[in-house]
């Protein structure tokens, strides 16, 4: 053992100095080439302000398309999700509460036509998205509160339909860009 | 729904085509034979043993070997011990995260030295980027490459020839981490840059969100530790979220990317013993067990977690994406009951979901996947927990036909035998003792004292589930189980930041990895010093469906014997509950 003490300790010093200096630096280097610097794609909406285009926000404001229910009150700097089993009662009751909540303020929307994604939290409690069910179905009160024509709302919802990547994977929304844009309609 | 089986399909079969040219491109590292990445890395080599005093071509034998893999692993425990406890005045502490507590230190330090992830902080708040990226990143690499590193020691072992040397296994390791680990890193990391995981040393951005709250979005130097984190099956998030957060795994791309990434290696070195032993039939046989096997545990998952809640359809709303509690959108439930499988087969540990909140099929099919933690395996000790079911499927298979057993032309006798019981055994020990020891003290709800406090400042045990009945049982036990199998996920519900359960799971964690890397290391080096007698017409054939079968059996009925009790008074009785 003793042999092999100084060995080990020299190795390691190289090792840290190439795996955690070199491979990072390197890494960091090909970053200033891709989108924003590496600093996590941005988008920005019509006054020039700038938001993180994968990191959900909190939409609960009946004049927003809502995103999901979050474990973390979409807290980026404290990601994660409820870990709440399939049959807990506490559980079940806050996703009770969460459909009765979006009943209230979808008013004349049918209970069956509630994806589940709209009433259950992400595992990041970040999601930036909703499925195009949960999209459709909050179509009607952003029209009643917007003052909106409802094909309208629905063509724009249609248009941020980001479809499977070729041909694989669920369609979804991306809430923010469709919220952004929602705005910047007359 | 078509879309989502595409993508898992694409997942696997790409995997399948990458890995056989890597194992041969392994096996040939390994061997010393030429490949085109020497250019750059015959001199980078050189170099760093020559500062280390290290000469690669003496060679070692299996003690010797085990001896310097010990050495040099507790050298990087005290190391990331250090940053750990000090992060707060080192340097790259943007965000001003504080020092780890002795506990968590050691839990944090033990874990990711295992090659395991079990984190019980949270990436945003507790740990500084030099935590990260020297302590443990630095750990992601070098962890994959000891585990590789005793899998080249028992390959080498393994060829048709008698012999004590057994390589360099200093050279063994640095040939891992540069020549096979790296690369595949710099690949994967700029993929991630392009899909918008972030690269940066800046702290936590503050802004205003659309609807007008403040929101702190903490980044990083995310791509290159995601990357390796996959790559070397290590699975420790950089954020508390690990590959359910958007910046950690920002598109249905970047999923594929990681799946693969964290797939590829367990399948090569599969091959790569087939190219290095020149046992390609076997090699594939050893494949096809491990694939029926996993197969057998992703397909039930899929279905469960497709189908969703029934709790919740008895409430009337509809599951079009099936169970999402826990879940992101853009991946969708099939894909990622596909990675809940995919990461407790192999040792990775990493999630894009949250296992807590999976339909208990699920949650069964995952542990099953950690309990017997051999199909596919992580980067290396896959193929040594493999390895010694190989041995105790000869074994029987040697008694069954009236020979002694064999394995390539080896005797295998009493003491190569007793090794592979003990290791066989001390998995279900250490996992059942564990879960026995925690929930006896959850169901007396026993005052804990110091070693536990919930979040109110109770001592209460029963405070650390997060969920009540059978499904609060399945917390302790997959934490345990999670912990023997250097895994590192988590039913994430369970309160494990406190020194009950990060000094428990720490020494559980550093018996379960060196153990099961001594004892196959050693009946390698066992065998590898014994006569060679060529095959003769009583030999059991290894290389055959056969073989492969008992192999298989093996595996189910030591899995079967040791777990079912444990396994329905959890998942199967909250399954009962439900339906």
């Amino acid at each position: 053992m003793k042999k092999e003490i100084i060995p080990s300790l020299l190795l390691t010093v190289v090792c840290i100095v190439f795996f955690s200096g070199v491979y990072p630096i390197l890494m960091w280097g090909i970053a200033q080439v891709a989108p924003n610097n590496g600093e996590g794609f941005v988008i920005k909406d019509a006054k020039g302000k700038y938001y993180y285009e994968n990191i959900g926000q909190k939409f609960s404001d009946d004049k927003f398309f809502w995103s999901r229910p979050s474990a973390v009150g979409y807290a980026a700097n404290g990601s994660g999700g409820s870990n709440k089993g399939p049959d807990n009662p506490d559980y079940l009751v806050g996703v009770k509460a969460a459909i009765d909540s979006f009943m209230l303020h979808n008013p004349g929307i049918n209970k069956a036509d509630i994806p589940s994604d709209m009433v259950t939290s992400s595992g990041s409690g970040l999601d930036p998205h909703i499925s195009v069910e949960g999209a459709e179905i909050q179509v009607a009160r952003i029209a009643k509160v917007r003052g909106l024509d409802k094909s309208k709302v629905e063509a724009l919802v249609k248009a941020h339909v980001d479809g499977p990547m070729l041909g694989m994977g669920p369609e979804r929304v991306n809430v923010l860009k469709l919220n952004i844009d929602l705005d910047a309609m007359k | 729904m078509n879309s989502q089986i595409l993508g898992v399909v694409v997942m696997f079969v790409a995997t399948l085509l990458l890995a056989v040219p890597l194992g041969r491109y392994i096996a040939k590292v390994y061997s010393g034979q030429r490949v085109w990445t020497d250019i750059i890395f015959n001199p980078i080599e050189k170099l760093f043993f020559k500062i280390s005093r290290i000469n690669p071509a003496i060679e070692m034998g299996w003690k010797q070997s085990l001896v310097a893999l010990l050495t040099i692993n507790l050298v990087w425990f005290l190391w990331v011990m250090f940053c750990l406890l000090n992060q707060s005045w080192l340097p790259m502490n943007p965000d001003h995260n504080p020092n780890m507590t002795p506990d968590l230190a050691w839990n944090t330090a033990i874990s990711f030295l295992v090659n395991c992830n079990l984190q019980d902080y949270s990436g945003e708040t507790g740990v500084s980027y030099f935590s990260q990226v020297f302590g443990l990143m630095f750990l992601q690499f070098v962890s994959a490459g000891t585990g590789m590193a005793a899998a080249a020691v028992v390959f080498n072992a393994l060829r048709d020839r008698t012999t004590d040397q057994l390589g360099n296994f200093y050279n063994y390791f640095l040939r891992s981490c540069t020549r096979i680990l790296l690369p595949v890193c710099i690949l994967v990391a700029s993929i991630h840059l392009f899909e918008g995981t972030p690269m940066t040393f800046k702290g936590i951005d503050t802004l205003t969100s659309v609807q007008g709250d403040t929101m702190h979005v903490s980044r990083g130097p995310v791509a290159a530790f995601v990357a390796i984190k996959h790559v070397g099956t290590n699975g420790g998030g950089f954020f508390g979220a690990n590959s359910a957060h958007p910046f950690e795994n920002p598109t249905y791309l970047s999923n594929i990317v990681q799946m693969i990434a964290q797939i590829l290696i367990p399948f090569a070195m599969v091959f790569a013993f087939g190219f290095y032993c020149n046992k390609r039939r076997l090699a594939w046989v050893f494949w096809g067990v491990m694939t029926t096997g996993f197969l057998i545990l992703v397909v039930p998952t899929i279905i469960a977690e497709v189908n969703g809640n029934p709790y919740l359809a008895q409430m009337g709303i509809a599951q079009p994406g099936g169970n999402m509690e826990g879940k992101e959108v853009r991946f969708g439930a099939m894909a990622s009951a596909f990675w809940s499988i995919a990461t407790t087969v192999i040792s990775t540990g990493s999630v894009n979901a949250m296992h807590d909140s999976f339909m208990p099929v699920s949650g069964m099919n995952m542990m099953l996947g950690m309990m017997i933690n051999s199909f596919y395996g992580g980067v290396g000790v896959g193929f040594l927990n493999f390895f010694i079911y190989v041995i105790l499927a000869v074994f029987i298979g040697g008694l069954m036909v009236g020979r002694t057993p064999e394995f390539g032309g080896k005797k295998i006798e009493a003491r190569e035998m007793k090794i592979a019981m003990i290791i066989a055994l001390f998995h279900p020990f250490l996992i059942l003792v564990g879960t026995a020891v925690a929930s006896y003290l959850a169901a007396h709800d026993t005052n804990m004292g110091w070693w536990f406090a919930d979040a109110a400042g109770k001592h209460n045990a029963s405070g650390w589930l997060n969920n009540p009945g059978h499904h609060g049982f399945s917390e302790m036990l997959y934490q345990y189980t999670s912990c023997s199998a250097n895994n590192g996920s988590g039913f994430e519900g369970l309160a494990d930041n406190n020194p009950f359960w990060n000094i428990s799971a720490g020494i559980v964690l550093l018996f379960s990895r060196f153990l099961p890397i001594i004892g196959p290391v050693a009946i390698a080096g066992l065998i590898a010093g014994k006569k060679f007698i060529p095959a003769s017409s009583g030999t059991l054939k290894t290389d055959t469906g056969t073989f492969g079968l008992l192999v298989f059996a093996v595996k189910v009925i030591i899995a079967a014997l040791a777990f079912f009790p444990a396994l329905a008074l959890g998942p199967i009785a909250e399954w009962m509950k439900m339906h």
